[in-house]
């Protein structure tokens, strides 16, 4: 029964299409709940504006929904393809590749709610600037869609590149390595820039006419609050691209997932920092435009110094990729 | 796969090092961020202060920043000592 590839190569594939849609829906339901109690929140208080606040809350949510359609499709794919040319070390990839999507879809998903929320309670504040709103909201959810993209783009490697060619020993926990090293550095930059995006729905509600200045720093505050997650598709690149020399020991083995658990989860608190200070700056520069330059200093240092901790742990997983 | 006592030694070791060093960048990662959050906030209601909210924050965030560093140095130590 152990010998059986075949067999074990199915258990992998129904295994990650389970993480990938079960982990990959939790953010996705949260956003759009949040985006949901908002426009409740909006038409109570102004009921003349409903339709537009409901059908700005379908778009917002239809946005939030993208980071979980994406965990579908892998999830669909792991569960209906054939891979027939079943090698060992498929058992790892299709894993890698399900844990990547799942947990890779979280962040993006409760990310892009909030600025659907702030934009529907900005419409009930500010009918008039709707179509400004809307457009702030589809450029900030977009962005915070970017963490679920690169995930799927891992998964997708993970699926369809023919490993067959490589060891089987130190190459298995490398792939499983970089399916957590984009899944989970994806969090936090998914909920970072999230949170970004949402002030600036907000401020360019409270503040029509700042809204050119609140969306160019809301840009660069969720690019920087990406960083992490690009820490993560590095290392996950590294990983499946680096050619390894077969290796029994257990050790050689772990140093592969603990690089991409350490990068991984060492992503999600900078990407959540960064993505708090970008969420204050942003509402203050709606508040007090003339004070954007300092604002914006402020922000990019504040972000460069919890960004600092994500880049110990990328020294710390390269070291266990290159020296170990 | 042949699992001897050091091989085995090593790999927890490892495993730790990615552990101690992913998780403890967590924590510095989130309440630094707070804080640039709350200096800008500071500054956008008192921007006269800008220099001295700026010194606080640098200061407040380096503290903060100091578990992050413990964690280095426990990830560096289990990498390379034990």
């Amino acid at each position: 029964m152990l010998n059986d590839i075949e067999s074990w190569v199915k258990v992998a594939a129904f295994a990650g299409a389970g993480l990938s849609m079960g982990l990959g829906a939790i953010g996705a339901a949260i956003g759009e709940g949040f985006a949901a109690a908002k426009a409740n929140d909006a038409i109570a208080r102004s009921p003349d504006s409903s339709g537009d606040i409901f059908k700005l809350m379908l778009v917002g949510q239809a946005v939030a929904e993208t980071a979980a359609i994406f965990a579908l499709v892998i999830g669909v794919i792991l569960l209906f393809s054939n891979f027939s040319a079943a090698a060992p070390i498929s058992v790892a990839a299709l894993l890698g590749a399900g844990i990547c999507m799942g947990f890779g879809a979280m962040g993006s998903g409760v990310g892009s709610g909030f600025p659907a929320g702030e934009a529907c309670e900005g419409v009930s504040r500010q009918p008039a600037v709707k179509g400004n709103l809307t457009t702030n909201m589809l450029i900030g959810s977009a962005v915070s869609q970017t963490p679920a993209i690169f995930a799927m783009v891992v998964s997708f490697m993970l699926m369809f590149i023919n490993y067959s060619g490589a060891p089987l020993h130190p190459t298995s926990a490398a792939l499983l390595g970089a399916g957590f090293a984009t899944g989970l550095a994806a969090i936090g930059s998914g909920l970072g820039s999230g949170l970004a995006a949402g002030a600036s729905c907000q401020g360019s509600a409270r503040q029509p006419l700042t809204s050119a200045n609140v969306t160019i720093i809301m840009l660069v505050g969720q690019a920087v609050a990406q960083t992490p997650s690009i820490f993560g598709l590095l290392i996950s690149f590294v990983l499946m691209f680096k050619s390894y020399a077969p290796s029994e020991t257990l050790a050689a083995s772990i140093a592969l997932v603990s690089a991409g658990l350490c990068i991984g989860f060492g992503g999600i608190g900078p990407g959540v920092g960064n993505g708090m200070t970008a969420q204050s700056a942003v509402g203050w520069v709606a508040r007090n435009v003339r004070q954007e330059a300092v604002l914006m200093r402020t922000m990019l240092v504040g972000q460069a110094v919890s960004q600092s901790t994500a880049i110990y742990a990328m020294v710390i997983a390269l070291a266990l990729i290159f020296l170990i | 796969m042949a699992i001897e006592g050091i091989d085995l030694i090593k790999a927890a070791s490892f495993l730790g090092a990615g552990l101690a060093m992913g998780l403890g960048a967590i924590g510095p990662g989130v309440g630094e961020g707070m804080v640039g959050a709350k200096a800008c906030e500071a500054i956008g209601k008192n921007p006269g202060e800008a220099g001295l909210l700026t010194r606080t924050m640098l200061v407040g965030q380096a503290v903060s920043e100091s578990t992050g560093i413990y964690s280095l140095v426990i990830a560096l130590l289990l990498l390379f000592v034990v």
